[in-house]
């Protein structure tokens, strides 16, 4: 193996974190589902992939990436809307494993679905011309788009804990999460307000897919060890915390990425195994409430 | 999950549900216990499993089409003593398991007597330890190093297509002395980048190259962003994508994200039509691979015209494919060897295919004695951005290599007696 | 003899009623290698459904054991030439240990911590498995498990013939529904079933849970590991994907569309989503949407399976008297 130096390892440091924020994103949303409805989100990977479609298909219709970046997950975030309301709300009541197997299905559909909308092949994506180009950040050249993801997480985030902790919709959510009988005794349709929290979660999910397409190849596939990475990230930050979702992503991807220059070939087994072990050390993940559950 | 959970569902609907899944297995279920067909009269059966479904379907469908136009072919010549060719096409799913179970419905139920086909080489490795124990003939249409290896091999077995030691050489002996010798390899952890790196070392040992590095990756991974510091910090010449389809996608546009192309030569062993134009122009600009065929060859090679007019012919002004021209080859070969040995024994067609000197779509081709490799001209292309014509006008031909068995791996070296 | 004493004598000798029923199943099917895939399958799902179904744990790694079985049987067979029985021991013994193994750390997680533990370490299996090429051949899967006529003490048995291989499986296959049925219809098949319904209220009646739950887990992954084993005789290659999650998930989807919690349900619900997918796969190529519709359907309006189902209206008119076969 070549020398590593500093820069290089700050470098590899920095794509760690750019890599994670996409995985941040993403437990955000599957922490959110979870922690307010219970409800084990199989599906999820597939809703990353259908916003990356989404947001190529509307940046491919109106040229602006900005706008794609906003319809997207609103798109995605309406189809999470429709789940909810016709096929996990029947399910409540019934065991915490029968929305997990429903979302397992859900996933199933949706990939054929936009097989058939699309194609099979995927669609060809690339980064938007006013992100384009490397930075030189002293230590080496870095994208621009990879810094604008970092940014655009930064911000995202900050919006999700000022909506959570300064509005009164928020106030309720974080309510429901804790005690939903209360909640509804109090008077607050408690339903309605999983079924926002789902359609929320959802349209993160899509958010970053459409936040990732200009990385990587968007293909109808792209969701499937999405899924995997996604709860790894859910399990160590702890199943229904936003802080740990956010910790835990930058965590994983930076453990990715390290052990991907220090030892390549295990650099997919090392994300599990980091899930393995915090599973049997601390099961409820760094941030999550104590007392597994059942 | 108790039993008091499943109460809450409407039982009308659940019987109305009931009842239509009872007619429908009604119908679909007939016990196929008389096989009507037999093996010498009747059709030649030919099998057909290729991945309908999952990454490389297009690719998959494109084999699909151009087999059936060699079928045809065979069949509106005359067929073989009046004996027309069948093509059974199976959906392997580029899944191993899959692809040995379609294989043996294909020759048990369906009683096929050859069988062509797979687009990966786990499923090609996985039909030929069906093919083989039963004494079928087996032609892929994939790339794979391992087939031609004696514990895998079998009389039956043959490899029309390209094998990623030809490949890489290839592309090596092109690309080296042209870009430089200070090479790094971004390689899929798997067989198949294994070998490929193997082939361009073999190569480039010859030309004097040095290996900075031989990165591995996890096959299938999205995010390429991790290894691209570290090769950015190397500065090579040229950096050697030995991956594929989608991988090769998502690594070469990172890589360009990255600034790479600024410095170093992008180059990878195999540039497939459909990937480049799934991924677009940009991204593969520049980049340079090999193949074993593309349509622009027409203009030099005769074969390759009548066989793209053909193409043309039956499918409205679409060209094929590299992986689809392997399909008509497939099949070509196979039927041929039938003609010649007067007969759809498995050994005696063996042998004829084994005698065969062929010309389908490229140039002249024949298969190696001891490993039933083809031996065939490999093409060197490179991406275009600018200039193109139309759709399919996406790569410029700089180079060809001449149909050699130096290209090859000897018949020791994979364990076969000499 | 009416109707109702055949269903229950069949109900109450259920491992003979299957036996037979899948002695004469390949007449039923296209083709013999589909009916061994279900049977196969079958076992497998039965396997799994020890742990989803009679015990409530929802594993997401049973795949590993699966993989596990056929990979030992493979390399006893490839790297050490052991005779195709001796390598089935092999096999069943290696998943009993990697049961074993995984059982030890995921017991002490419950719920949807217990399904991502299993999740988690079927894929580290997988990755070890995938890397260790020199013994498992890799992506390209273990090749050359040569079983075509495969001698039993004496007698030779052409293995090619589809007919005689789905009998030499169905005889293993056999041996493990009698073991299975025992062990259900015993005192501890009433624990693990204890523990389903209400796991504090078990332990509150003095029985060691932890004990039991790893105890059931441990023989669910042998069974799946001969399933396993036998899967790698019948397709003579292993491939790596038999490791993958998504190879796990469809044990879910079997014993749901099945029946949890019934004994021929698995087999039920392997033997149609086979067939399912065998017919699905000619009509369209969208088969994983018709599935996950499928799937969606079943969870949503017959989640108790196919089997499930037919039993318990069966129950309900009070034509079988019978406790879920």
């Amino acid at each position: 193996m070549s020398e590593i130096t500093p820069s290089l390892l700050m470098l590899q440091l920095v794509t760690g974190i750019a890599l994670g924020t996409v995985y941040a994103l993403l437990a955000i949303g599957l922490s959110l589902i979870f922690g307010m409805l219970n409800v084990v989100n199989f599906a999820h990977g597939a809703f990353f992939m259908v916003g990356a479609f989404l947001g190529v298909y509307f940046l491919g219709l109106t040229g602006n990436f900005w706008l794609a970046l906003v319809i997207a997950p609103l798109v995605t975030g309406g189809i999470g809307l429709f789940a909810e309301r016709f096929l996990v709300r029947p399910l409540y009541g019934r065991g915490i494993d029968y929305p997990l197997l429903l979302t397992f299905g859900l996933s199933y559909v949706l990939i054929d679905v936009v097989r058939a909308t699309f194609g099979i092949e995927g669609l060809p994506s690339s980064t938007p011309a006013a992100l384009r180009g490397a930075v030189n950040l002293g230590f080496g050249h870095f994208p621009l788009y990879r810094l604008f993801l970092i940014a655009a997480t930064a911000v995202v985030v900050l919006a999700l804990w000022l909506f959570l902790e300064k509005t009164r919709y928020g106030l309720i959510i974080r309510a429901g999460s804790r005690d939903a009988e209360i909640v509804r005794v109090l008077g607050v349709d408690i339903t309605r307000v999983w079924w926002l929290v789902f359609g929320l979660g959802t349209a993160i999910a899509g958010l970053s897919g459409v936040l990732a397409a200009p990385t990587r190849a968007v293909n109808p596939e792209m969701g499937i060890p999405v899924l995997a990475e996604s709860f790894v990230v859910t399990v160590v930050g702890g199943m229904g915390s936003l802080p740990g979702a956010v910790v835990a992503g930058i965590l994983v991807g930076v453990v990715f990425s390290m052990t991907a220059l220090l030892a390549p070939a295990y650099a997919e087994m090392s994300i599990f195994v980091l899930m393995a072990l915090v599973l049997l050390v601390r099961p409820q993940g760094f941030f999550g409430k104590a007392g597994a559950l059942g | 999950m108790s039993h008091q959970d499943f109460a809450n569902t409407s039982s009308a609907s659940r019987r109305h549900l009931l009842q239509l899944g009872a007619a429908g297995a009604a119908v679909g279920t007939a016990p196929f216990l008389f096989n009507i067909a037999s093996a010498q009269t009747g059709n030649i059966k030919i099998g057909f499993p290729v991945p309908l479904t999952g990454a490389f379907s297009a690719e998959a469908q494109d084999q699909v089409r151009a087999a059936e136009l060699a079928v045809k072919e065979f069949n509106d010549a005359g067929g073989f003593n009046g004996r027309k060719a069948e093509l059974l096409v199976r959906d392997d799913k580029l899944n191993p398991g899959e692809a040995a179970t379609r294989t043996l419905e294909l020759i048990e139920k369906d009683k096929v007597e050859f069988i062509v086909g797979s687009l990966s080489a786990a499923t090609q490795l996985s039909i030929n330890a069906v093919t083989r124990e039963r004494k079928v003939i087996f032609n892929s249409i994939s790339q794979s190093d391992a087939i031609n290896e004696a514990k895998d091999w079998s009389p039956y077995t043959f490899h029309e297509a390209l094998n990623p030691h030809m490949t890489a050489g290839a592309v090596a002996r092109y690309a080296f002395p042209k870009y430089g010798k200070r090479v790094v390899y971004l390689t899929a952890d798997y067989a198949y980048g294994h070998e490929m790196v193997r082939g361009f070392e073999r190569a480039g040992k010859a030309l004097g190259t040095t290996t900075l590095a031989d990165i591995r990756h996890p096959i299938g991974a999205a995010d390429y962003s991790s290894f691209l510091p570290r090769i950015q910090a190397l500065k090579p010449d040229v950096l050697v994508m030995c991956n594929f389809g989608r991988d090769q996608l998502n690594s070469i546009k990172q890589a360009t994200d990255f600034g790479l192309k600024e410095k170093t030569r992008i180059i990878t062993p195999v540039l497939l039509l459909t990937a480049r134009q799934a991924g677009g122009a940009e991204a593969f600009d520049g980049v340079v691979g090999g193949s074993s065929y593309y349509w622009g060859i027409e203009d030099t090679v005769p074969a390759a015209k009548s066989f793209n007019d053909k193409f043309r012919k039956a499918y409205g002004g679409a060209v094929p494919s590299d992986y689809g021209a392997l399909g008509y080859a497939g099949i070509r070969s196979v039927l041929q060897g039938v003609l010649n040995a007067k007969s759809t024994d498995s050994q005696k067609v063996s042998e004829a295919m084994g005698q065969l000197k062929y010309n389908w779509y490229k140039g002249d081709q024949y298969f190696r004695k001891c490993d039933h490799q083809s031996v065939q001209s490999i093409i060197i292309l490179e991406s275009k951005s600018k200039g193109m014509k139309d759709k399919n006008d996406v790569f410029s031909v700089v180079g060809s290599e001449a149909p050699s068995e130096t290209n090859l791996r000897s018949c020791a070296e994979l364990g076969h007696k000499a | 003899m009416s109707l109702e004493n055949l269903v229950n004598l069949g109900a109450r000798y259920r491992v003979a009623s299957v036996l037979l029923f899948l002695l004469a199943f390949p007449w039923l099917m296209p083709y013999e290698a589909l009916a061994v895939n279900i049977l196969i399958f079958g076992l497998f799902a039965v396997g799994f459904n020890l742990v989803f179904g009679y015990t409530g744990m929802l594993s997401f790694g049973h795949a590993s054991f699966l993989g596990v079985g056929s990979y030992l049987t493979g390399i006893a067979m490839v790297h050490f030439g052991l005779h195709w029985l001796a390598a089935i021991v092999v096999g069943v013994l290696a998943s009993l240990l990697a049961g074993l193994v995984v059982g030890y750390l995921a017991i002490r997680t419950r719920g949807i911590y217990f399904s991502m533990v299993t999740l988690a370490l079927g894929q580290v299996i997988y990755y070890l498995f995938y890397k260790a090429e020199r013994w498992t051949g890799g992506e390209n899967g273990l090749r050359g498990i040569k079983a075509e006529v495969i001698d039993l003490f004496g007698f030779r048995i052409d293995f090619l013939n589809p007919m005689t291989k789905y009998y030499v499986i169905w005889f293993f296959v056999a041996l493990a529904m009698w073991l299975v049925s025992r062990i259900l219809a015993s005192p501890f098949g009433a624990v693990i079933e204890a523990i389903r319904e209400n796991e504090k209220r078990t332990a509150a009646c003095g029985y060691d849970v932890a004990r039991a739950k790893l105890l059931i887990f441990v023989i669910s992954a042998g069974v799946c590991g001969l399933a396993g084993s036998l899967r790698a005789l019948h397709l003579s290659v292993v491939p790596v994907d038999s490791l993958h999650y998504l190879q796990s998930g469809q044990a879910v989807m079997m014993c749901l569309l099945g029946g949890m919690g019934t004994f021929f349900g698995p087999f039920v619900g392997a033997g149609v989503f086979l067939y399912l997918e065998d017919v699905v796969t000619t009509l369209t190529k969208y088969w994983m949407g018709a599935v996950g519709l499928l799937f969606m359907a079943l969870v949503l309006f017959f989640p108790r399976g196919i089997w499930g189902t037919l039993v318990h209206q069966l129950q309900r008119r009070g034509l079988l008297q019978v406790e879920r076969p």
